[in-house]
């Protein structure tokens, strides 16, 4: 075993296996391990497999590895799914009731599945009927299998706690297999006890029932799987540290940045920051201020959510709507509204695969150009690209100064890698949020002057007053409009009014600092350089660190603004490298083809993956390696992950 | 200094088509803000996409004018971060009973504190005469190839059971019914509905002004027209309801009165329930600050930009080790 240790739990959903991993995360968190914890879940409530893989270090990590340690299944399906993921010296729980289980009788693996497993089996020249037999198989690499009568051990918590039936207790198999897990590992019993207390609050009656459940699995699996090889070690650390999902790193983000508006329809995976946000509705008050709320409204549909948030707005609160591709395109309508209003409104896209319904609950990236583009005519926007959980959180806040500052839309592209995946961070800064509110005026600035709304400057930024002031009168429209608002088709007013607004992105362009557009990671004289954008990013550092341990030189710039795009600094970086490599969670690579579009440079090599999966820095290592090595074809597609 | 109508009109020029219905409900909008005495910059008019749009830009208030179907979600946003704003909605029948119809629906159950107006005309104004959701089946108006072939919807039914609380309907030439009518709805608690029968002389040929006075309907006692509109308030009907029991019969009532149309249509206030709490007051039960401190007028920053917002709370929540 090397630094890390990774652990996964598969079953059926609804079967407890967030639970389960939640409190794996925790327990490990608490005993200062480092952790990286990735959802996998299908468009179901119940019954379809989903599993949960967390990553554990003593040093910080930023993404997945294709490679299980102890791989911890509820049902023969996660076995099945799972078993040639675990790696040498790595091992298997189960339950000895699935190992007389056929393979081919499992009614949830459907037939793409089995397509790819023969491929496998056949290449291995094997035949397993059983999942027993499987595992056999499994075993010959080294792979240990930790057999356990789930359903024994749990009739006899069940009699210790009182509780016969048993629909009840085999609710505790994802506890109960957690025990068995912590056992193997021989981990410290406090933080598990400390975790289970943590996710199961205030129910002292099911943390007793829990904890009771877990303890004896522990024991059994101390007692009968003695040599099992692992340990899994605290590490004492004295840094104050977090663990949060993406969503809740946006939530966080939105309200530091001052957001006191949030609309929102249901979908995959946004809206959890908006649930997270209503539970969390109201502030502690900061200093002598007031406490101060956010409102959550559930919308009828994404329309309403764009134009409710749109509406708020003016009166000159900060709001937002958050959402995924299909309620992004039901949005574009409203975004134009805006736009053509100079309205500041920030969206929270999380990308996930598309397109239409495509892969409801599974990651994607394929929705830069349509973030870019939304919406029919010309109007400026800014598109804000977050790369890890941290930068959620800032980026979320940062959303706000841009859109006030330019007075238009800005849309933050998040991703369903990002939204699901959990991570312990050094606890966040909110003292590094600043709030730049734009020119914001008040009755007071224009007391005795007149007003008007889209008064032409020259940055293209009007100074802006919330409806509802007193002193002054103006008004919006959608149809093309004066500086006071009204409507107006006079070939001049419209020529100069585009010009007006497409000038704040020129200003934006000229004036949002670099640092604040791009990351640059890397040698700076590297010849090979990789361009990205969002959540690849923790998997390309890891695989840029395989790479130097090789002795290869490489950079790599991350892209966090794609519009405007900040091209001087591009073109620098890129026209130093000999192998520029493009690395998208999409077919066609579109931030590539903007790089292209803006600076006339194109990409040597395309790393790009569309199967609804997140990268793994083993596969990006892999595919750079051959790069490296002038062994790539100009595309490689990625496939990893199950 | 008193408001005077003058302060409520713009020099914006006005292009609706001569005779149009929407003049008159410009005017008895701008009486009502008058006779109210709203200050200008209090009042948000918004309004939809269609003739009836334009109205925002002839009133001396804050005026937004939306999208084609959005309008009730554009005012619900504003009113709900500002409710102070007095904030009146004007929406087309196609606007708002086709292309939002989800909007409609939706607003009635939420219960904001605001006024909608709707113009129905039974047209698609702006797009040239097309059949709008209101118009009945088989009419067939003046731009249409072949008569409507769907059943019309009946805005007031529909807000019956759907939770607005404050439901009339007016006519766009009985300005001072509808000044009435309008103040009433802006002075209602919750969400208040005026349907305005408004004539469209250049593309509603049928339901015109000669028709809602009945000249085709001559009394043989005296030689008179016998006008199509009667008022509800007359006939010593009463659609306000006076305690919580009686919500239920009096919606009933109001059904009743609603399915009434062709030689009888009545107009005043079918219904009102000012028992039903707003969203105003809903928010309010879970955010005791709201109405003093709503969201377009709390302070998220000192003076340095510095986030004032409490958070620290919630990331100790979120605190593993340290
Ligand atoms: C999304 C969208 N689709 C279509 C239109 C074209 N359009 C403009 S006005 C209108 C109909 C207006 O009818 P109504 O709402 O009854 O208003 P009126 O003109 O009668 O006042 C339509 C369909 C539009 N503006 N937006
Ligand atoms: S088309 Fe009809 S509704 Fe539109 S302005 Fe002319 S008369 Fe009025
Ligand atoms: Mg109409």
């Amino acid at each position: 075993m090397g630094d890390d240790f990774i652990w996964m739990a598969g079953g059926p959903q609804g079967s407890g296996v967030d639970t389960s991993a939640n409190i794996f995360a925790r327990a490990c968190c608490y005993g200062g391990l480092h952790v990286y914890g990735k959802r996998e879940y299908s468009s179901n409530i119940k019954g379809m497999h989903s599993y949960f893989q967390i990553r554990v270090s003593p040093k910080e990590i930023g993404a997945i590895v294709d490679r299980v340690n102890l791989l911890c299944t509820f049902d023969a399906e996660s076995v099945v799914r799972h078993a040639w993921e675990v790696a040498p010296g790595g091992g298997i729980i189960c339950d000895t009731e699935v190992l007389g289980t056929k393979i081919s009788g499992i009614p949830s693996l459907p037939s793409p599945f089995f397509e790819e497993f023969n491929k496998t089996l056949d290449e291995k020249g094997i035949h397993p009927e059983t999942v027993g037999d499987l595992l056999s198989e499994v075993k010959k690499s080294n792979v240990r299998i930790y057999a356990v009568p789930y359903l024994e051990l749990l009739k006899e918590i069940g009699k210790e706690i009182g509780e016969e039936q048993l629909s009840k207790i085999t609710r505790m198999i994802n506890v109960l297999t957690l025990g068995v897990s912590f056992g193997i590992v021989n981990y410290e019993q406090k933080y598990v006890d400390k975790a289970i207390n943590m996710i199961f609050g205030k129910k002292p009656k099911i943390i007793s029932m829990n904890l009771l459940a877990l303890n004896k699995a522990y024991d059994y699996a101390r007692k009968n799987f003695k040599d099992a090889g692992f340990d899994l070690k605290s590490v004492e650390t004295n840094e104050e540290r977090i663990f949060l999902q993406g969503t809740q790193a946006v939530a966080l983000g939105k309200l530091a940045g001052g957001c006191r508006i949030q609309t929102y329809y249901p979908i995959t995976p946004a809206a959890d920051e908006s649930e997270y946000l209503e539970e969390k509705q109201v502030f502690e008050p900061e200093g002598n201020m007031p406490a101060g709320a956010i409102i959550v409204m559930q919308t009828e549909d994404e329309i309403a959510a764009i134009t409710m948030a749109t509406g708020a707005a003016l009166t000159g609160v900060r709001s937002a709507t958050s959402t995924s591709g299909p309620g992004f395109s039901l949005m574009a309508e409203g975004l134009g509204w805006a736009g053509i209003n100079e309205v500041p409104v920030v969206i929270n896209y999380y990308q996930r695969g598309a397109p239409s319904t495509g892969l409801p609950t599974r990651h994607g990236q394929d929705d830069l150009r349509f973030a870019i583009h939304a919406s029919h005519g010309e109007f400026p926007r800014i598109v804000l690209c977050s790369g890890d959980i941290e930068e959620c959180f800032y980026d979320a806040a940062r959303a706000f100064n841009y859109a006030e500052h330019y007075q238009t839309p800005v849309i933050h592209l998040i991703d369903k890698a990002l939204a699901n995946s959990n991570k312990s961070y050094k606890m966040f800064d909110p003292g590094r949020v600043r709030i730049d509110r734009g020119q914001l005026l008040t009755a007071a600035d224009i007391s005795g002057k007149t007003y008007q709304r889209f008064e032409f400057t020259d940055s293209g930024i009007s100074p802006r007053l919330p409806i509802g002031t007193p002193g002054a009168i103006f008004w919006y429209t959608g149809d093309e409009h004066n500086e006071s608002g009204h409507i107006t088709e006079e070939p001049m007013m419209r020529t100069r009014m585009v010009a007006k607004r497409m000038k704040k992105l020129e200003t934006a362009d000229r004036e949002i600092p670099v640092e604040e557009r791009v990351n640059f990671f890397g040698d700076e004289d590297a010849s090979v350089t990789v361009v990205s954008w969002g959540s690849p990013k923790g998997a390309i550092l890891e695989a840029m660190d395989m790479l130097r341990k090789d002795g290869q030189k490489i950079n790599f710039l991350q892209v966090r603004i794609p519009h405007p795009l900040p091209k001087d600094y591009i073109e620098k970086v890129l026209n130093k490298a000999a192998k520029k490599i493009a690395i998208e969670g999409n077919y066609s690579g579109q931030l590539a083809g903007i790089i292209r579009e803006k600076t006339g440079i194109p990409m040597d090599y395309f790393i790009l993956k569309w199967n609804g999966r997140p990268m793994s820095a083993d596969e990006i290592y892999k595919a750079l390696l051959l790069i490296t090595q002038d062994k790539a074809q100009t595309r490689q597609v990625l496939t990893g992950g199950s | 200094m008193a408001l005077k109508l003058a302060d409520y009109r713009t020099h914006v020029f006005n292009d609706w088509c001569p005779g149009c219905g929407n003049f008159g409900i410009l005017a008895s909008l701008q009486m009502a803000l008058a006779d109210l005495e709203l200050q200008p910059s209090r009042v948000a008019i918004f309004s939809g996409i269609g003739c009836h749009g334009k109205t925002p830009h002839f009133v001396n208030a804050y005026g937004i004018h939306t999208l084609h179907g959005r309008v009730l979600p554009f005012a619900t946003g504003a009113k709900l971060a500002n409710p102070e704003l007095e904030v009146i909605v004007h929406g087309g029948d196609g606007d708002g009973l086709g292309i939002g119809a989800a909007h409609f629906v939706n607003t009635g159950r939420r219960n904001m504190d605001m006024t909608y107006i709707i113009h129905d005309n039974g047209v698609y104004g702006l797009t040239k005469g097309q059949a709008s959701p209101t118009l009945k089946l088989g009419v067939k108006t003046k731009a249409l190839p072949k008569p409507n072939i769907n059943e019309g919807i009946n805005p007031v039914t529909l807000a019956l059971v759907t939770g607005y609380t404050f439901i009339a309907r007016s006519y766009c030439y009985d300005v001072v019914h509808l000044k009435e009518t309008i103040k009433k709805a802006i002075k209602h608690k919750g969400m208040a509905l005026v349907v305005v029968q408004q004539w469209c002389p250049t593309y509603n040929d049928i339901n015109t002004k000669e028709w809602y006075n009945g000249e085709d309907r001559i009394d043989p006692a005296t030689g008179k027209p016998v006008p199509r509109l009667y008022r509800l308030e007359e006939t010593g009907y009463d659609g306000i309801v006076h305690n919580p029991d009686e919500t239920i019969p009096k919606t009933l009532a109001a059904l009743a009165k609603a399915y009434e149309w062709g030689d009888r249509i009545p107009i005043g206030v079918f219904y009102q329930n000012e028992f039903v709490s707003t969203y105003q007051e809903r928010i309010s039960q879970r955010i005791a600050d709201y109405p003093g401190y709503p969201p377009a007028k709390q302070v998220i920053a000192d003076e340095h930009g510095k986030p004032v917002t409490g958070i620290r709370k919630l990331l100790d929540e979120l605190k593993v080790t340290g």
